[in-house]
């Protein structure tokens, strides 16, 4: 907790984006979360990735539920809409105000508690249903607001701050985000910017469910030997399949890595992904596959990290429900209530 | 690069550009956070310990501290350290009984040549020590150009009166009206040691045609001051043009504008942006109604059979050769004549040793000057020292205060038979500022406060006698906000690389963007790899030893807040804010004492 709010002054050399803007103006306010937390991480990535895309803020709704995690909309993209809802019901407020107002982009942020325990099913049918957001965990396998209780998403044999060791069986996100049929699924380390944000920026540019799970450390409670969610832990046991830029707008992509490392990813959106291999056998365009890798590294203990899984080619819940191109909040009464001669016309064809 | 070595004494010095930039290495941010506390009195003494004259220079100073002001890199101005400066002498309680004591005599004595800022830091380090100090002069009374040149508006008497008494009441034997005509007889006289600090004294002349025939009405300027000082001269004609573009022209202009001069004019061969005179120097004499015009190189006095009627000028203008050095050619346009009934002559001063016979053992070199070490400002006669203007030519007086420290170690060196050319380290403290979990013993909340102005005293009431100070200073709540605007510099960001656990709270939460973890590199190429761009080169990069993951820490110095937010959000202590003071040596402080700091 700092109690001093951040400094007004800026670098001078500050580089501005498409609209002008620093990425200082993508902060929120001062973070009130212990120092040192991986979230903080996170909330920085958040606002680095917006000022890269040059997102208008007004155009972005904040959506979270209750934990340290969902604490954290605060801290960035200040002048956006946000909605702080109840705990685990991130994913039902979210849905209702995309389905109100297509146009925005919808940033989820939840954590290990609010997604895996108490909003388990709500994260479960928001990805089932294809809403088109950026669903984001910060996951850091405990309940730190409650002073360090493991998560379900917690290691079974990990140990706790107090040497406890974990006997429960973990749910990996990941693995049920691809299940569930995410059209975009990563996972990413708050301590690696460099894959974290473009990472964002991608989700961000998805039209569909996008869910990314970061393995956040929670320095008060989950840095210590025997946990396997921390700075040390994740470092060693990182296993990252491949590299990602975003390249935004429509020049063609200058690519002077060896032939067949790198593939580029078009979205719907029109930015593309230059994706470089790591693993040369990893294709991000196999849900089987990547389900059967996921499963085969957790076994020994390995934490796969980047774009795990991409449709580009995937559709949302409005293409499902064939909504107007319009949003439903913007249509007038006169368009929502044709009038008696349309209700007539509609009964008769039931008839 | 290497890992930074913090403990070289140079290496936080440099992060107080403050510090760094001024001569004398007065400890800035320490005094200016004094003076937010209101403990004026601690504050004075500090920069009384280091340039002698707070409330003179508190006035007076160039303020090579402010251009290297680190807030003049984050907004437009920086702070007004300076005007702080004489806030504490406005302030401060008697202070009489915190100075030295005259001590028992070691039966030393050293003779001083001139009584202004050299002399006088000279006389005030050694006196203490029990040195008989004997200072000679030729003006009634002590402080030299101080007293003599700058203008009463500026610096009323009675500050100098002030001043220079805390330095005769040690001991110092002041002989007033009494020139040194002879180096040869002062020689004769036995001294142990000899300080010359006889100043700049004689302004450059004009030699174009018409100067003899106009020479009533033709002034030099500092020799005209003088005279106005010692009331000597009290009126001048109405239409008065200065020629010169430096300090003493704009002190000449203003000082015309009390004594009659309605219409005065300065009138400069170079463009406005070169003038020599410091910016608020020349804001001050426009704001009195005097215009300034550049590029004009003055050719002719114009007389009427004596009796000067103007000045002919020829009008050229700047060129840039491939070097880039400016050239003034003639414009090819007719010449001006401007009318006026005197003209002053500010055109530069020069050194002058008249007194100083050939066989003393003190050589020159081509240029007149005498040969003078540097470092000890020793002289070729191994017991003759020169500092101040009459060392290296016209400079300021806080230059004149930093050479007097220097001289006077090197005297006392030579007098306790050590060798001078040995000059011992700096003193330096370091200690962390932590009271708490965020908690500071220093206010790390930057103020948004844009620079404050000091109010002037009423320009008609101020034009009316020419003994009326025109800055009024500042109050004590202007005072105190533009002492919140320092950024507290001398507290320093000490990295420990041992704790850090690289989880990048510092770098999300620097509002600089200062601090980046990345690959080592040689410094050319990590400055490209920081995460804002490096604007000034001359400011270090704080690198850290390998960390676990095998990268480095790189703080780039140039921009940051010292707001201590890195320390704040590190959650292991790898950051801390520790405030770094150091002492320059002086003399009677040869070895490195443990003394209390004041804050």
């Amino acid at each position: 907790m700092t109690y001093i709010a951040k400094p007004k002054f800026h670098h001078p050399g500050l580089k501005k984006n498409e609209l002008g803007y620093t990425h200082r103006d993508y902060e929120g306010k001062i973070s009130t979360l212990c120092a040192g937390c991986g979230h903080d991480s996170i909330t920085a990535s958040i606002i680095e990735a917006c000022y890269e895309l040059s997102i208008e803020p007004h155009r972005v709704a904040k959506i979270s539920g209750i934990g340290c995690s969902s604490k954290t909309p605060d801290y960035f993209l200040g002048n956006s809409h946000g909605f702080n809802s109840v705990h685990g019901r991130m994913p039902s407020v979210l849905t209702g105000a995309n389905l109100a107002n297509r146009d925005l982009i919808y940033l989820g942020v939840s954590g290990d508690g609010d997604s895996a325990s108490i909003g388990f099913g709500q994260f479960a049918h928001s990805i089932r249903r294809g809403v088109n957001m950026t669903y984001i965990v910060e996951n850091n396998g405990v309940y730190g607001l409650t002073k360090g209780q493991f998560s379900a998403t917690a290691d079974r044999g990990s140990k706790s701050k107090k040497g406890v060791t974990n006997t429960d069986n973990a749910i990996d996100l990941v693995a049920i985000a691809l299940q569930l049929g995410a059209t975009f699924v990563a996972r990413s380390f708050s301590g690696d910017k460099a894959q974290l944000v473009p990472l964002i920026a991608a989700a961000i540019g998805h039209k569909g469910a996008s869910f990314i799970d970061v393995i956040s450390p929670c320095i008060a409670f989950n840095n210590h030997a025997g946990s396997t969610k921390s700075f040390d832990y994740v470092r060693e046991h990182n296993d990252a399949v491949n590299r990602l830029d975003v390249l935004v707008g429509r020049d063609p992509i200058a690519v002077d890595y060896a032939p067949g490392t790198v593939q580029v990813v078009e979205q719907h959106d029109g930015s593309k992904i230059a994706l470089r291999k790591i693993d040369a056998d990893y294709d991000p365009h196999d849900r089987l596959g990547a389900q059967t890798f996921l499963a085969r590294h957790a076994a020994k203990g390995q934490i796969v990290t980047g774009l795990l899984y991409v449709d580009p080619d995937a559709d949302d819940l409005h293409t499902h429900l064939n909504t107007v191109e319009t949003p439903l909040n913007t249509l007038e009464a006169d368009t929502l209530c044709p009038g008696s001669a349309a209700l007539d016309k509609f009964n008769a064809s039931l008839r | 690069m290497k890992p930074t070595d913090i403990a070289a004494p140079d290496y936080f010095h440099k992060v107080v550009d403050c510090q760094w930039a001024c001569p004398a290495h007065t400890p800035v941010p320490e005094y200016i956070r004094l003076i937010a506390q209101g403990r004026y009195s601690d504050a004075y003494m500090i920069n009384w310990k280091s340039n002698v004259f707070p409330g003179i220079l508190g006035r007076t100073c160039d303020r090579p501290c402010e251009p290297a002001c680190r807030r003049g890199r984050v907004e437009e101005t920086p702070v007004a350290i300076c005007r702080l400066k004489r806030v504490a002498a406005d302030f401060k309680d008697d202070i009489t009984h915190r100075l030295p004591k005259p001590s028992a005599k070691n039966g030393k004595r050293v003779a001083f040549v001139g009584g202004g800022p050299a002399s006088l830091t000279v006389a005030r380090d050694l006196a203490p020590l029990g040195y008989h100090c004997t200072v000679f002069d030729g003006d009634p009374e002590a402080g030299g150009m101080m007293r003599t040149q700058i203008p009463k508006f500026r610096l009323p008497n009675s500050v100098i009166d002030e001043e220079t008494g805390y330095i005769l009441n040690l001991g110092v034997e002041f002989k007033g009206g009494h020139r040194i005509e002879s180096m040869k007889a002062l020689l004769a006289e036995k001294y142990d040691a000899i300080f010359v600090g006889s100043g700049a004294p004689r302004g450059r002349e004009l030699d174009i045609p018409g100067r003899k025939e106009a020479a009533a009405h033709v002034h030099i300027g500092i020799d005209w001051l003088s005279s106005v000082s010692f009331g000597h001269i009290d009126k001048i004609g109405k239409r008065v043009i200065v020629l010169g573009g430096g300090n003493t022209a704009m002190d000449c202009c203003r000082t015309a504008r009390r004594l009659g001069g309605e219409d005065v004019k300065v009138v400069v061969r170079s463009g406005f942006e070169e003038m020599k005179a410091s910016p608020w120097e020349k804001e001050d004499a426009i704001h009195e109604d005097i215009p300034i015009i550049n590029f004009l190189v003055p050719v002719a006095f114009v007389h009427d059979n004596g009796k000067l009627t103007g000045v002919t000028f020829q009008k050229v203008k700047a060129e840039y050769d491939a070097k880039g050095r400016r050239n003034l050619v003639p414009s090819g346009e007719p010449d001006q004549t401007i009318e006026c009934d005197d003209v002053l002559v500010a055109v530069g001063q020069e050194n002058a040793f008249p007194w100083i016979e050939q066989d003393c053992g003190i050589e020159f070199d081509k240029w007149h000057m005498p040969k003078v070490d540097p470092k000890t400002f020793v002289s070729t006669n191994p017991k003759v020292f020169f500092g101040g203007d009459a060392a290296f030519g016209p400079k300021n007086i806080i230059w004149a205060v930093a050479q007097g420290h220097d001289a006077a170690l090197s005297i006392h060196k030579l007098l306790s038979g050590e060798d001078i050319t040995e000059r011992p380290l700096p003193e330096v403290h370091v200690s962390s500022q932590k009271m708490g979990i965020h908690e500071w013993s220093y206010d790390n909340d930057i103020s948004n406060d844009k620079r404050f102005k000091v109010p002037h005293r009423d320009k008609v009431i101020a034009l009316k006698d020419i003994r009326t100070e025109v800055e009024l200073g500042y109050d004590v709540k202007l005072a105190l906000g533009e002492a919140e605007r320092c950024l507290n510099c001398d507290v320093q960001t000490v990295f420990s690389t041992s704790l850090c656990i690289e989880c990048d709270a510092c770098v999300d939460i620097c509002p600089m963007d200062c601090i980046t973890f990345t690959e080592n590199g040689e410094e050319a190429d990590l400055r490209q790899y920081l995460k804002a761009p490096s604007l000034h080169p001359d400011q270090d990069l704080y690198v850290s030893s390998d960390l676990k993951t095998g990268r480095v820490m790189v703080k780039d110095e140039d921009v940051c807040l010292h707001c201590g937010l890195c320390a704040e959000r590190c959650p292991t202590g790898a950051w801390d804010m520790q405030k770094y003071l150091i002492e320059m040596t002086q003399a009677g402080s040869a070895c490195p004492t443990k003394s209390r700091s004041a804050a």
